[in-house]
């Protein structure tokens, strides 16, 4: 991801790291290398149980590495205080992990409260990175996490791992237990977010489409975590290393790499707009004229609300009643899968909505074909 | 005398024997708290350290109470000394079991982000889990006062402090005046102590467990 903001992480160095279980013949993970550039995400992707999760916690040590060397930012990872260590490298897992006791604003102020931060400048913080994930302040702050739904829990845990500004985030699986749109949703904000950090990220996940979306680099990993292969996405869809990367990238690659393009992309289609307060017989004759069957109805802040079909229009009342709902939009950042998914769910056409949720266009379902034919042609030319 | 003009007469000194009994049953559930916490989150980790706590605190509570006092007096005499200990040991087992299942429910996803985020042991412990195993903890702790309410008028026997004092001159001259009513004023009195300590327990759950846990 090509980001606007000036890089505010640090590199990753591991060098022959091992973890070796007492009684256990073979290594959980052996020898382990690999160099991790500042500022970029970093995807740990493979099956469970191959160690992605084991070497990602000897990165902050909450599994002490056998042997081996890890460097952060240049300083010696293992020869630092643990606890120190952890303070300053954000940590966001699966099911958020937030403390069920604490309010969010106190579990976003923890590690600020750790590291001995003024009460003022820790309320601040904590404020400023609600609104940061998306979350307003004033509502949620002393709200307690079961008073969240999943996806709020989660943007809370990221706000947490985010808390103290470090260098270095580890993510392991954060987004994995919520539905499919939320979890779309939540990596669209990631990217947004990092976009503007430049944090180095390791992040694992086992669901390939997600390494895709959000690595830089995608490291793909065997048994042992062993590297089968690190490399771009691009690279690793278009040329797998070997069987096991061609296996795990699984069918339909083509289809796969509309999670490499992303909706700003694309040609916008314009749909035929009317504000909610519209008088149904004009938009009918607006629809007819333009030789459409759909109008989208839009809010006083332009965010599209719903669909009506022309249909509807002529058994009177008023527009904020007709039609059905929008359930689904993307954003500019959405890859095109997102797009594609949103547009079944629609029925054809999805809206586009920008920062502040509000119209820009829509994508059909023609639009996302055309790429669809376009990639699969450059596809087969690959193997002639 | 009626039983309610005995009362009367006699409103002082139940008062007193009230107020004892109550203070007697109070400590010794705090005294009990403090090591059976210690015991439990000592044995939370390992399943037969749980296992032998809980035995070893069960065993105490099937040793009938008159008994356990009386084997104490060789040992440490009578009153206050002896009291305290025999209460003091059957208050163990339910705090100590709560407070080992309390640990035991706190999400591992929890207790891994506390590490993760830079907590220290004795922060995660003292932040966390305790905080998250409070809720259990006061219960077990209520328990064991409605438990000890009842055995703190045996102690009586031991020359301890407390109701049981009224129970016990009561019963040792039954078929004199007031024998009926002595023992029904301290009865009712325990019951009485009890319900209101009940009460505070009530009062000081609200007051201390975190609202996104109750």
């Amino acid at each position: 991801m090509t980001g606007e903001g000036t890089v505010s992480g640090v590199e990753i160095c591991l060098d022959q790291v091992t973890k070796r279980y007492p009684g256990s013949q073979v290594a959980a993970v052996d020898e382990f290398s690999m160099t991790i550039p500042a500022g970029q995400v970093v995807v740990f992707v493979g099956p469970s149980g191959c160690g992605k999760t084991t070497t990602m916690k000897m990165i902050n040590r909450l599994i002490e590495p056998s042997s081996g060397r890890i460097t952060i930012g240049g300083r010696d990872a293992l020869s630092l205080n643990p606890d120190k260590l952890r303070r300053g490298i954000g940590y966001a897992i699966q099911q958020a992990g937030l403390f069920p006791h604490m309010t969010v604003g106190e579990n976003i102020g923890l590690v600020p409260g750790l590291l001995g931060w003024q009460q003022q400048k820790v309320r601040a913080r904590v404020e400023e990175l609600l609104d940061l994930v998306g979350l307003d302040p004033a509502q949620f702050r002393n709200r307690f996490p079961r008073q969240l739904s999943g996806g709020q829990q989660q943007r809370v845990g990221v706000a947490r791992a985010l808390a103290a500004d470090p260098p270095v985030l580890l993510m392991d699986e954060p987004f994995g237990a919520v539905d499919p749109i939320t979890r779309g949703n939540l990596q669209d904000e990631l990217l947004r977010l990092q976009s503007e950090l430049r944090k180095t990220i390791v992040f694992v996940t086992h669901d390939f489409d997600e390494a895709v979306k959000l690595g830089d680099r995608i490291a793909v990993l065997g048994p042992r975590s062993s590297i089968l292969q690190y490399d771009t996405p691009e690279a690793v869809l278009a040329n797998p290393a070997d069987d096991t990367v061609a296996g795990f990238v699984g069918a339909g690659a083509s289809l796969k790499q509309l999670t490499l393009l992303r909706v700003k992309d694309v040609d916008l289609d314009e749909a035929v707009t009317a504000p909610t307060d519209e008088d149904p017989a004009a938009l009918h004759v607006r629809l007819t004229m333009q030789n459409s069957k759909y109008a989208l109805l839009l809010d006083a802040r332009r965010r599209p609300v719903r669909w009506v079909h022309v249909r509807e229009l002529v058994g009177g009342g008023a527009l904020s009643t007709l039609g059905r709902p929008v359930e689904a939009t993307v954003t500019q950042r959405s890859t095109l899968q997102d797009a594609l998914e949103a547009i079944l769910t629609e029925g054809g056409h999805v809206p586009v909505t920008g920062q502040h949720g509000e119209y820009l266009g829509v994508v059909r379902i023609d639009t996302v074909m055309d790429v669809i034919r376009t990639l699969r042609e450059e596809h087969e030319h690959d193997h002639d | 005398m009626s039983f309610a003009d005995y009362v009367a007469s006699r409103w002082q000194e139940l008062l007193v024997d009230a107020a004892q009994h109550a203070s007697a049953v109070i400590q010794c559930t705090l005294i009990a708290a403090v090591l059976g916490v210690a015991l439990g989150v000592a044995v939370h980790r390992s399943p037969a350290g749980s296992a032998v706590a809980t035995a070893l605190t069960s065993a105490v509570l099937t040793i009938p109470s008159f008994a356990l006092l009386g084997l104490l007096i060789p040992v440490l005499g009578l009153g206050v000394a002896p009291t305290v200990t025999a209460l003091v040991l059957y208050a163990l087992l339910p705090i100590v079991r709560n407070t080992i299942v309390g640990l035991a429910g706190v999400d591992p996803a929890v207790l891994d982000a506390a590490r993760g985020i830079g907590m220290s042991r004795a922060g995660v412990l003292t932040r966390v889990q305790l905080r998250l195993a409070w809720p259990a903890v006061l219960t077990g702790m209520r328990v064991s006062t409605q438990l000890l309410m009842g055995i703190a008028a045996i102690a009586a026997y031991v020359k301890g402090p407390g109701l049981g004092n009224v129970i016990f001159s009561g019963l040792s001259r039954v078929g004199s005046a007031n024998a009926i009513n002595l023992a029904l004023a301290g009865t009712i009195g325990v019951v009485i102590v009890a319900l209101v300590l009940d009460g505070a327990y009530v009062l000081l759950g609200r007051l201390t467990i975190s609202r996104g846990v109750a």
